[in-house]
């Protein structure tokens, strides 16, 4: 097996050499084809072929199931990971699993919602990463802060929001969870600490980095767990902020949702180094299988314990994967094979998994679960419709909230003699 | 230096240096050889500063952008093609087949980091060469403000002349495409009009487009050359196959008129042409220029006209407050104020961040600038309720 696979990988690596320095010739490279198809070979920790998936568990007498967490963790000035093993039991594994199938479904509504023309503008799909929401969850309360990219559907699901609140977002409706005046990339829920859901890349660790310094000043026992995305690793400000959390001891968790693309460059073309758990010298970090909920869960909880026993900021790397394209505008496949993309799904889709370790433990069969997915895919329906029903925010909201409301400011339209409104 | 500034209505006939538009210009930009410079005047139409007939394609606005990055990188082997995503091409089809004509050492992807881009753009063009950086959408251009305001404008000027990064230019697709929301609409050429020592520039067509990016890529000081993206592949005429130029700092009349005059650049122009023959049906004669370069700007071409007309009306997608058109308001007020029948009229974007659903409410639209020019002609009060749509 190890022979084997090290086989795969100097045959991997000689071919992906071959790729870069050949010029890249495609047939389909007509004028006006937007396809290039490149064939790569990924550099996974877990490569997506040959191996074993099926995850092993074991269930006690209490009830409670042990589930191991086959990747190892990689470390990078860390003394020692997290267990290879988690404990759950059923109520969990179950709203796990019910969890990550309503991001899913709330996803493919999108996908099709967006085809209809009934959400314009820009659609980032979260699917096949939703285990880094989930996982981030099981690990992080509501009083820990959270802040993301544009690519926040997932993310503000899980962090309590409902589908009928992102569904209106994503339509510009009022009752969208921004009164509809975000969209897709701009999501927010306030209570639960869910910061949003930012647009330009990079932004987020600078923010998660003062978002960390209010924490700590008000000696709450909470961290914020800021996430960027792979393209995002060599934007400047990144570096910045690492330097501050690191500097003043912030309880930063620096999240990357490493999918491996940004919008069609793979990681390779755009980075001299393709990891980033380890790319600062004085911040540890911890690289972990982004597509196990339960490794991202015993990676967050290690990560939110060493913020909170002053350490300062941790990475954490979520090797993970989309399936849709960059966003609705990519159909995803002109950058990766589609037998890449088949070979995520049938070998480490997050939900697949789960699934298979509740039919193993027997809590539940194949045919309720059949019913849960139903039942789950009717609910995601219904809020589709209601937010089909849902108005638009009214022309007021146009001028609303440009600054605090002060009594008396006047905002002007063209020409200011005729047109002025008057904030109340 | 001659002092035309101060003489209102007056226009110097002499032929001056090619410089900027400031009477101390100092060196800060550098004498353009080469490019002809006509003291055009509303009273003359406007003739080819197009070519004299050539063969032509019709084709759209990134074709032709396409067909002028062919040429320079064919005609100077010191000029290079670089930004996210250009090797495939670009995600507006700008750099098509640029790479493997090329070379994969003449264009190439830059990994996401605008302010290095920009920086990386400078030094390159420090050494003689010809940089076109491409900044994926105007949006994404402020981490690169920096390097473009403290880096590139200022190089020439404080080493005396000794450094220059004139080769640079940089590349970006601005304005709204009808749904980009906040990060993908934005104007931001206000912010750069206020930097001495670079040139801004925008097309409003192919042909402008092709010649104004050839002129500026070659212009000997560092240029940012917005692209209006609504208008990549929705504007299609005919344009010369061949190498030309277009002056810049030079306006062009589009249409000549006596009654009241327009000034505006890029995809604004299609709507204010829209809005200039509904006025014409009312017996309101337009006269309708495109700026093209926004600094150094056309003062006296816009100042001939409006001396002719005596009313003016600026139009701009950008936020009405601080936005170019005001520049061009105060210049105007100041040189023709004696002329002017009624105040300088702005139909600019709304002040709020550009909307995501209330775009149609946001922008300039037609309507609106025909509300204000029947108004400016009539000199009536509108109300906002009639303003908007």
């Amino acid at each position: 097996m190890n022979g084997s696979k090290s086989m795969l990988k100097l045959a991997a690596a000689a071919l992906s050499k071959g790729l870069q320095e050949s010029p890249l010739k495609s047939g389909l490279a007509e004028k006006g084809n937007f396809c290039r198809t490149v064939f790569l070979t990924r550099r996974y920790s877990a490569e997506c072929s040959g191996k074993e998936t099926n995850p092993t568990s074991k269930k006690s007498d209490s009830g409670e199931i042990d589930v191991e967490i086959p990747v190892k963790f990689d470390l990078h000035l860390l003394e020692s990971g997290p267990s290879q093993v988690t404990t759950t039991n059923k109520e969990e594994l179950m709203k796990i699993y019910t969890d990550m199938q309503i991001i899913r479904r709330a996803e493919i509504a999108a996908d099709m919602l967006f085809k209809s023309q009934m959400i314009r503008g820009f659609c980032h799909l979260y699917d096949g990463q939703e285990a880094v929401s989930v996982g981030l969850e099981r690990a992080l309360s509501y009083d820990d802060n959270v802040i993301t990219a544009y690519r926040d559907h997932g993310i503000f699901l899980g962090r309590g929001g409902t589908v009928f609140e992102l569904f209106s977002e994503l339509m510009g409706k009022r009752t969208g969870c921004a009164l509809g005046k975000g969209g897709s990339m701009h999501l927010y829920h306030r209570e639960h600490n869910f910061w949003g859901g930012w647009g330009i890349v990079g932004t987020t660790p600078p923010l998660g980095a003062g978002l960390a310094f209010g924490q700590k000043y008000e000696k709450k026992p909470n961290v914020t767990a800021a996430i960027y995305g792979d393209g995002a690793g060599n934007q400047g400000q990144l570096f910045e902020a690492q330097n501050l959390a690191a500097l003043w001891n912030l309880p930063l968790i620096l999240v990357i949702e490493n999918n491996h693309f940004g919008m069609g460059t793979a990681e390779w073309r755009s980075s001299k180094k393709t990891t980033h758990y380890d790319r600062v010298s004085y911040i540890p970090g911890i690289k972990t299988d982004g597509m196990d909920v339960f490794a991202v869960g015993e990676a967050f909880k290690l990560c939110k314990e060493h913020c909170l026993s002053g350490k300062g900021p941790i990475t954490l790397e979520a090797d993970t994967y989309r399936y849709h394209g960059h966003s609705m505008s990519d159909p995803g496949s002109t950058y990766r094979s589609r037998q890449e993309i088949q070979g995520m799904r049938q070998e480490r889709d997050p939900i697949e998994r789960v699934r298979k370790i509740i039919l193993k433990e027997e809590l539940a069969t194949n045919e309720e679960l059949k019913d849960l997915d139903k039942q789950i895919r009717h609910e995601v329906d219904e809020a589709s419709a209601k937010a089909r029903e849902a108005e638009f925010p009214g022309e007021e909201e146009l001028f609303a909230n440009i600054y605090k409301a002060d009594s008396g400011l006047i905002v002007t339209g063209c020409d200011r003699k005729h047109s002025k409104v008057q904030m109340s | 230096m001659v002092r035309r500034r101060f003489s209102f209505g007056l226009v110097s006939r002499l032929s001056s240096p090619i410089y900027g538009r400031s009477p101390c210009s100092g060196g800060i930009w550098t004498p353009c050889l080469g490019q002809k410079r006509s003291f055009m005047t509303a009273k003359d139409l406007v003739e080819s500063e197009e070519p004299e007939k050539k063969v032509t394609n019709r084709i759209n606005m990134f074709s032709a952008i396409n067909q002028a990055l062919h040429t320079v990188l064919d005609s100077d082997p010191k000029s290079y093609v670089f930004g996210e995503d250009v090797g495939f091409g670009g995600v507006f089809r700008c750099t098509t087949a640029l790479r493997d004509k090329f070379g994969r050492h003449r264009v190439f992807n830059t990994p996401l980091c605008e302010q290095a881009i920009v920086g990386f753009g400078i030094g390159l063009a420090s050494m003689g060469n010809r940089a076109i950086a491409e900044i994926q959408f105007a949006d994404y251009i402020f981490p690169a403000l920096d390097q473009i305001v403290n880096e590139a404008a200022k190089y020439r000027y404080r080493s005396g002349n000794l450094f220059n990064c004139g080769g640079l230019t940089v590349r970006a697709p601005y304005g709204a495409v009808g749904h980009g929301g906040h990060y993908h609409s934005q104007s931001p050429e206000a912010f750069f009009c206020h930097v001495p020592g670079i040139k801004v520039v925008i097309p409003r067509s192919p042909s402008q487009a092709k010649g104004l990016l050839l002129a500026s890529i070659r212009d000997p000081n560092p240029v940012v050359f917005f692209e209006p993206k609504w208008l990549y592949r929705l504007a299609v005429e005919e344009v010369p196959v061949d190498d030309y130029t277009l002056p810049l700092s030079s306006a062009e009349v589009m249409r000549k008129g006596s009654d009241i005059t327009l000034v505006g650049w890029g995809a604004q122009l299609a709507i204010m042409e829209e809005a200039c023959d509904e006025v014409s049906k009312l017996g309101i004669s337009c006269e309708l220029i495109d700026l093209r370069t926004l600094i150094p700007w056309d003062k006296e071409l816009v100042e001939d006209s409006v001396n002719k007309t005596g009313r003016l009306l600026v139009s701009h997608e950008a936020p009405v407050t601080g936005g170019f058109g005001a520049e061009i308001a105060a210049s105007i007020t100041n040189s023709c104020f004696l002329r002017l029948q009624a105040p300088v009229s702005r139909v600019c974007g709304l002040d709020t961040p550009f909307p995501l659903v209330f775009e149609p409410f946001y922008m300039p639209t037609k309507n609106k600038v025909s509300m204000i020019q029947h108004s400016k002609h009539t000199n009536c009060r509108i109300s906002f309720q009639s303003m908007c749509g």
